[in-house]
């Protein structure tokens, strides 16, 4: 019997004990004398989020199918355990072997929201690491870092001992071969970093640094010995179908977010929103073989026994052998009471047919994202939805049944005037009146229609068109949701509409994240040690906390949110290169001034550059 | 057919609740493959019932839950289908078919009987089985049981069937489990220890559920407590 971390007097006390017993069927628990490599892979929130995270489970089956390598898995303690952790001085322990982080070779952080920074400090610091890279000692544990925002690492560079800027199937293996192998030779930590910095998609950022122009945008870089790359392409699997898929992922005791089968149909969009990051990051689009996702399906159901299956990509609708898969699940699935749970379709005749096979219509909710409020703003973020495809497909789904709807709209996009903002409400009442319309009275089951709609507030992102635009401030924000409060009232079906928007202030965070410089990790560092943790979580944000750090640090918030950026500036990721061009960046952002769309990967290319990995999409057609 | 399935569950497994506990066998019967028969309407769902909830850190031998199949090859084939779905600290004991007529897991529980054990060295009390005798020969044992909006008070003296030390020095108990009487044994150790003047913290502490039993009247008037595995 595995002996725990955690005394049972403190698992007593504590929230929700199974998080941190592991034990779940499909983990791995390996020999600890037979492995060369010990991983810890972590994701920086509390389990039940971080084990719904699929990457994760990627790396995870993929890194302890190798028999020299056991991963395990680290989540984030909750604010109980974490106190009691600090008080009693426990060191931060795998889920498999309950073993201390720090006693491991690798600690490899997830890093998908901006709001998790001050996590991936509470991980170190529990772990009884160094917060800051530059001060581990040679028995410390490798921190790598991953995921979507480390494509700017710079806001948490001086916390990371080297970035992996990529999809991870690709170069682990590399990396922890050169790790055996300096450890063999009496290499230090010093050579292994030098060594790793020259394996294809790994940054290590302390062998680089920023140069400040005077007034404070960036001038340049320098690196510190001459024969490391000057930019880092991401790393991308070519071919989907043959790449690691986990077929046996681990089976949470508690409910979590995603207590399903979650099978990953492709990556990429073809769609090229111009405020959408994974959009432009996963470039190309790559399908994985249908026959192959059935077998997965198969397989998947039976090693973990959920009663549910998820499809997973940026854009279901376009994955070009979708009626097939949809078609073999809900033949498979009802033989086996299983669910089949949908991503976000496109809203036509097919999609509402097979919606209506697999989910109760009177229960569930059709969901739209239009974006933005007027067709105008629409072409200016290049969505391609239009108002006429909006109505007919409500129209549709009314006939079938359906009286729930979700609108999902952006505040504070470039060029936003106060029209669009009153689009907002005009398209949520045409959707209200097509109810209407098309239900005959003695037909609508609850007598009336529910429009629910939801605004966010836009943040500009890295490698995204939009990573020239100036953000809104928190005030402006909250006068576009008022704005569209008010549209929303002024409608004649205004009681069937209900308005949702977010939080101002942590957008504003995030947008300062999103395109920050390595200045910012002093603020991270201050906010974390005043105790700002769980960030993402409304009750544990303390946004005054925040402005102070700011302030303390001399760091102006507008500087990285409001401020309108040159053409030609230089940003502080433009030395990562995620394979779409910054010239074809900049020619979508003038083209978003001029109201152009552009249309998608399978219409047309647009040239942006992704056709250099050879594969997906771009070489299809 | 109806089916009664007898487990274990201990070590890390004490952890896992019993709505979680329910989770993991709706799935690991889908892994094992057993034809089990689901409910009809809109969201089917595995025709299950539990007995008796066992609380989160208390460790069994005596777990039951009963299922309806619509087939089975064999009772050893389903023991060993299940047992190769399991995890640590979690073991299929036994599988038997009940006859048509038995009452499910749930309604049927009528005791069960537990072992305490201290986690490290003995209990500090003194002549532990006459202190127990002394307490258990009391004509009645009342306990103010704190409910959501009031308190009830109850007699635990008619609920405790059985009350002695054994050889190893752990206390064991037999107790009224029912869903009307349910009696908890942290209820009668928060008694005892008051009763033997000193204070143990429930960490200190193992309670292990060591089976779970049904009633029959069937032989005159005298009450009998059997197995729920035995029925049938």
């Amino acid at each position: 019997m595995r002996k725990l971390a955690l005394s049972d007097d403190i698992l007593m006390q504590v929230e929700k004990p199974a998080r941190y017993i592991g034990n779940e069927v499909n983990s791995v628990v390996k020999d600890r004398a037979k492995v060369a490599v010990r991983f810890a892979m972590c994701f920086p929130d509390v389990y039940e989020i971080g084990m719904s995270h699929l990457g994760i489970q990627i790396i995870y089956s993929m890194l302890n199918e190798w028999d020299d390598v056991w991963c395990e898995r680290v989540y984030s303690p909750w604010v109980d355990l974490d106190k009691i952790m600090r008080k009693k001085h426990i060191p931060l322990f795998g889920l498999e072997s309950q073993d201390p982080v720090r006693n491991m070779d690798f600690l490899g952080i997830t890093v998908q929201y901006e709001m998790c920074y001050t996590n991936i400090l509470q991980v170190l610091d529990l772990a009884q690491i160094p917060l800051l890279a530059v001060e581990r000692g040679e028995d410390m544990p490798i921190v790598i870092g991953g995921g979507p925002c480390t494509y700017n690492p710079e806001p948490i560079a001086d916390f990371f001992d080297l970035f992996y800027i990529g999809e991870g199937e690709t170069q682990y293996r590399r990396l922890l071969d050169w790790y055996i192998e300096n450890r063999n030779q009496g290499g230090t930590r010093g050579d292994f970093l030098k060594g790793a910095a020259k394996i294809p998609g790994i940054y290590v950022p302390q062998l680089y640094e920023e140069i400040y122009n005077e007034d404070g945008t960036i001038g340049g870089r320098k690196k510190l010995y001459e024969d490391l790359p000057d930019t880092i392409l991401k790393e991308i699997v070519t071919d989907v179908t043959d790449a690691h898929y986990p077929l046996k992922p681990v089976v949470p005791f508690i409910k979590v977010t995603q207590d399903r089968v979650v099978l990953e149909i492709q990556r990429g969009c073809i769609r090229g929103c111009r405020f959408c990051q994974a959009g432009q990051l996963y470039r190309p689009v790559r399908e994985r073989d249908v026959d192959r996702l059935k077998e997965y399906a198969a397989q998947m159901l039976k090693n973990t026994g959920h009663e549910e299956i998820s499809l997973s990509s940026l854009s279901s609708s376009d994955y070009s052998r979708l009626d097939e898969l949809l078609d073999f699940l809900i033949e498979d699935c009802s033989r086996q009471h299983t669910n089949i749970s949908l991503p976000s379709l496109r809203i036509d005749a097919f999609s509402l047919d097979v919606m209506s096979k697999v989910q109760d219509v009177k229960k569930s909710s059709l969901t739209f994202a239009p974006e933005a409020g007027s067709q105008r703003l629409r072409d200016v973020i290049n969505k391609g939805l239009t108002e006429d495809v909006i109505l007919q497909g409500a129209a549709l789904a009314f006939e079938g049944g359906w009286t729930r709807v979700k609108l999902y709209f952006m505040l504070g996009l470039p060029t936003e005037t106060e029209e669009d903002i009153k689009g907002i409400g005009d398209l949520s009442n045409k959707i209200a009146a097509v109810f209407f319309d098309t239900v005959p009275k003695d037909r609508r089951v609850n007598g009336k229609v529910q429009i629910v709609t939801s605004t966010s507030f836009f943040i500009p992102k890295p490698f995204t068109p939009f990573q020239w635009a100036p953000m809104c401030t928190k005030e402006e924000f909250l006068e576009k949701a008022y704005q569209t409060k008010q549209g929303i009232m002024e409608q004649l079906n205004q009681r069937s509409i209900k308005y949702n928007w977010h939080e101002a202030d942590l957008s504003v965070l995030e947008g300062v994240f999103a395109r920050g410089d390595r200045k910012i990790a002093r603020v991270i560092l201050e906010a974390y040690k005043r105790g700002c943790l769980f960030d993402s979580w409304s009750e544990y944000f303390h946004n005054d906390v925040w402005l102070q750090c700011f302030a303390d640090c001399g760091l102006d918030i507008g500087f990285y949110t409001t401020r309108k950026r040159a053409d030609d500036e230089i940003f502080p990721w433009d030395f990562l290169d995620c394979g779409v061009t910054k010239e074809f960046l900049l020619r979508e952002w003038k083209k978003a001034q001029t109201e152009t769309v552009s249309p998608n990967c399978k219409v047309q290319c647009q040239g942006c550059g992704a056709n250099r990995f050879g594969s997906g999409i771009c070489y299809e057609r | 057919m109806k089916i009664r399935i007898k487990f274990a569950k201990y070590g890390t497994m004490k952890f896992i609740g019993h709505l979680d506990m329910m989770r993991f066998f709706q799935k690991a019967i889908r892994r094992a493959d057993i034809d089990i028969k689901y409910s009809e309407g809109f969201s089917p769902h595995q025709i299950m019932s539990f007995a008796a909830p066992l609380g989160l850190g208390l460790e069994s031998y005596g777990e039951y839950m009963d299922i309806e199949v619509r087939s089975m090859t064999s009772t050893e084939d389903m023991k060993r289908a299940l047992g190769q779905v399991m995890v640590e600290g979690v073991e299929v004991l036994s599988v038997t078919v009940l006859p048509e007529q038995v009452r499910n897991a749930m309604a049927s529980v009528a005791a069960a009987s537990y072992s305490i054990k201290m986690k490290e060295g003995s209990f500090p009390v003194a002549g532990l089985e006459r202190k127990l005798q002394d307490f258990y020969s009391q004509d009645t044992i009342p306990y103010i049981k704190e409910a959501k909006k009031s308190t009830v008070e109850l007699d635990l003296r008619q609920g405790i069937y059985e009350l002695h030390s054994d050889a190893d020095g752990a206390i064991y108990m037999l107790v009224n489990a029912s869903s009307s009487g349910n009696i908890k044994p942290a209820m009668v150790l928060e008694k005892f220890f008051e009763f033997a003047g000193v204070e143990i913290p429930a960490a200190a502490y193992q309670v292990t559920r060591l089976e779970t039993y049904t009633e029959t009247t069937a032989e005159g008037a005298k009450r009998r407590f059997i197995p729920l595995a035995e029925v049938g």
